[in-house]
């Protein structure tokens, strides 16, 4: 081996000597193809590889319909309806970036979902959970951005109460929300601007996924039942088994997707958004994307507008603090009988908080916005942390492999598969 | 295996109570029940009817757009309702278009080409509101789109003046309807008689049926690419439904490797 290079097994020799060079294929193959992986992930772990194929369908998508989107307060509703209209496939690019956004919020809100329940953020993966916080928030920032840009009357009133929200922050407020708008109201150059970011951000988002996949190598996934591998028996190459996995996931994920841009593509989507931004005409009701709707409740549920807006930022920055607040060293909910409810009920909770921040603000859905935000606050800060100490955690499975081969039982296997049942607790 | 379809089962399902709240948000609030009206073009393989389409261009001709624009629809959009070129051409030639500035510098008028946006009938908002009691008749483009209800909410709306029931009062120049908002609408009830309109295929032009034909043409201009997508969708889905079976017979066939390769311990 040549001074200074590279020891690459490829054996194709142009790509051996770009190997030897820039180890980029060692690192695939590395990284992506015999990467030891837990042999018993269920079809939750499908949506981590879902939300990269999503960001990049945004990124796709996003990048041809700003070749016809104009960021002009003038021009921008027409331009997106001439998209519609007399871009080739215009319909298709825009459909498909518009509820590739609300698909986007499915898959991390499944992924989140997973990883609570099987306890991914506690330790060695609290910073990797961190780094996906941090996805979150900048996803849920670029999709309000990218909600403004039609410059429909959702468009702008949207951006209205949310900009107004940083007013509540005492004396800088309202200059800070000055600032933002880039004037005295939303216009001009806050749809500027906005465009700007939302064509940025994505790609910071692209960055910050890298992070979180390179962290999660060092430490490797988690898996249903929160255990460590202990050897080679517990786990198995990436590739071809959760590739070939991670495609039936993707092939029910495409037809998801497929039914909301084709036959139902306005369906998660607010028809005041077809009428052109008109500061004079305020909508009857202000209401955000789907996938804001929680988060909107919890802002809703507090009287005081400077408590609202720490609540709804809590309910965010909380979960920076949960490997902390959540100590028991049991991962996986399956062996945890009292936390397992508690947070079937808090998943059921947040449910409940999305279809209060639809309605109203008026009563008996204010009276539900604060019981579910106290809930939701207090599964985090009260129930985790007590459920630490008194919880007593089912018995664990000796090891990955010990517990998949139990589980099998009865199927078409070798004989002396099944030859000794029962033998673990 | 049995355990993972499962999972999958629980993942789509869980995936699917995320879309809950759309839906219930999707409803509104204090809503007025609007009567169902059946269109050509519902459903998964409905299509607009183009007879129906070209009948509500001419209600739309002929009186909505004496006040209401269509600026995001040009003469030649309307090939997607069946009309030919030479129909199309002849069509847009029966308006006068401004253009310029030519070399002098001036403004002038011209017959209308297929190419030309569909003429406003105000130079500006104002202008429209001026003429039309302070109140501002919407660009009709997408308004099937910004409105819950859709076309069904159009046919309504057409065909919902009444009487105002005792005890409400209605203000001056406004109008009682039982489908607007508010029931107090500016727009006096534009389809009001029988024969309103001449229609050339013969087709009785009841209220009902101009208000079916306009809603039918309103869809369409809101929509002129649903026949495509959801042909295209159908196409999509048949793909998947395939493509995902041999998916799940490769990875069948490869995680059976493993369950070979190791016997339990």
């Amino acid at each position: 081996m040549a001074e200074g290079l590279h020891d690459s097994d490829v054996s194709n020799p142009v790509l051996r000597w770009i190997d030897r060079r820039l180890p980029v294929i060692s690192m695939v193959q590395r990284e992506y193809g015999t990467f030891p992986t837990p042999r018993n992930f269920n079809y939750f772990w499908n949506f981590g590889a879902l939300a990269m194929i999503n960001l990049v369908i945004m990124i796709a998508t996003g990048v041809i319909l700003s070749m016809q989107y104009a960021a002009n307060t003038g021009l921008a509703f027409d331009s997106v309806e001439r998209i519609m209209r007399d871009v080739n496939y215009g319909w298709l690019l825009r459909y498909a970036h518009a509820n590739g956004a609300s698909m986007f919020f499915i898959v991390v809100y499944m992924h989140i979902w997973r990883n609570l329940y099987y306890g991914s953020y506690k330790t060695p993966r609290e910073l990797l959970f961190m780094i996906g916080v941090v996805i979150f928030i900048l996803m849920m920032a670029t999709a309000f951005m990218g909600y403004v840009l039609p410059w429909g009357q959702m468009s702008f009133w949207g951006a209205t109460v949310i900009t107004n929200l940083f007013s509540a922050i005492p004396v800088v407020g309202q200059h800070i929300v000055t600032w933002l708008w880039g004037g005295f109201s939303v216009d001009n150059p806050t749809l500027n601007r906005f465009f700007s970011l939302h064509y940025l951000l994505p790609f910071v988002i692209t960055g910050v996924v890298f992070l979180h996949i390179a962290a999660l190598h060092i430490t490797g996934s988690n898996n249903p039942l929160g255990i460590e591998p202990k050897g080679p028996k517990d786990t198995i190459p990436f590739h071809p088994y959760y590739t070939s996995k991670d495609s039936i996931g993707i092939i029910v994920y495409l037809m998801v997707f497929a039914i909301l841009v084709f036959f139902m593509p306005n369906y998660l989507g607010h028809p005041d958004n077809y009428i052109p931004a008109n500061p004079l005409v305020t909508p009857a009701h202000i209401v955000p994307e789907w996938y804001f709707l929680p988060f909107y409740a919890i802002l809703r549920a507090v009287p005081n507008k400077l408590g609202g807006v720490a609540m709804m930022g809590g309910a965010l920055v909380i979960l920076f603090f949960l490997p902390w607040l959540d100590s028991s060293p049991v991962r996986s909910m399956r062996f945890r009988p009292i936390a397992k409810w508690a947070f079937l009920l808090w998943s059921v909770n947040f449910v409940v908080l999305g279809w209060v921040g639809g309605k109203p603000a008026e009563q008996p859905y204010i009276l539900i916005a604060q019981i579910c935000s106290a809930y939701y606050f207090a599964y985090f800060l009260v129930i985790l942390p007590l459920l630490a100490k008194i919880e007593r955690p089912l018995p664990l499975p000796e090891s990955i492999a010990a517990s998949v081969l139990k589980h099998r039982g009865g199927g078409p296997l070798p004989s002396g598969a099944t030859a000794k049942p029962m033998e673990k607790a | 295996m049995r355990r993972s379809v499962s999972t999958l089962k629980a993942a789509v399902l869980l995936s699917a109570l995320a879309l809950v709240p759309a839906g219930a948000m999707a409803q509104g609030h204090d809503e007025i029940h609007l009567p169902d009206t059946k269109f050509s073009f519902e459903g998964i393989f409905g299509t607009f009817d183009r007879a129906s389409a070209q009948r509500g261009f001419q209600v739309y001709k002929e009186v909505c757009s004496a006040c209401h624009s269509m600026r995001h629809l040009s003469y030649r959009h309307l090939r997607g309702i069946g009309l030919t070129e030479g129909q199309v051409a002849a069509l847009a030639s029966q308006f006068q278009v401004q253009d310029g500035p030519n070399d002098n510098g001036e403004m002038f008028e011209r017959p209308a080409r297929a190419s030309d946006h569909f003429r406003r009938p105000f130079p500006n908002d104002a202008a429209a509101r001026a003429a039309n009691n302070g109140a501002l008749p919407p660009d009709l483009s997408v308004m099937v789109k910004a409105r819950e209800g859709g076309a069904d909410y159009i046919h309504a709306l057409l065909t919902g003046y009444a009487d105002p029931p005792p005890g409400v009062t209605i203000a001056e120049g406004m109008h009682y309807n039982k489908y607007f908002p508010g029931h107090q609408i500016a727009m006096a009830p534009p389809l009001n008689s029988e024969g309103q309109v001449t229609y050339a295929d013969e087709t009785k032009s009841t209220v009902d049926q101009m208000a079916t034909d306009v809603s039918t043409f309103l869809a369409w201009a809101a929509e002129p690419e649903l026949e495509q997508r959801r042909a295209m969708g159908v196409r999509m889905i048949i793909y998947l439904a395939i493509l995902g079976g041999l998916v799940f017979a490769v990875k069948k066939k490869i995680w059976a490797r493993l369950h070979q390769r190791e016997p339990a311990p």
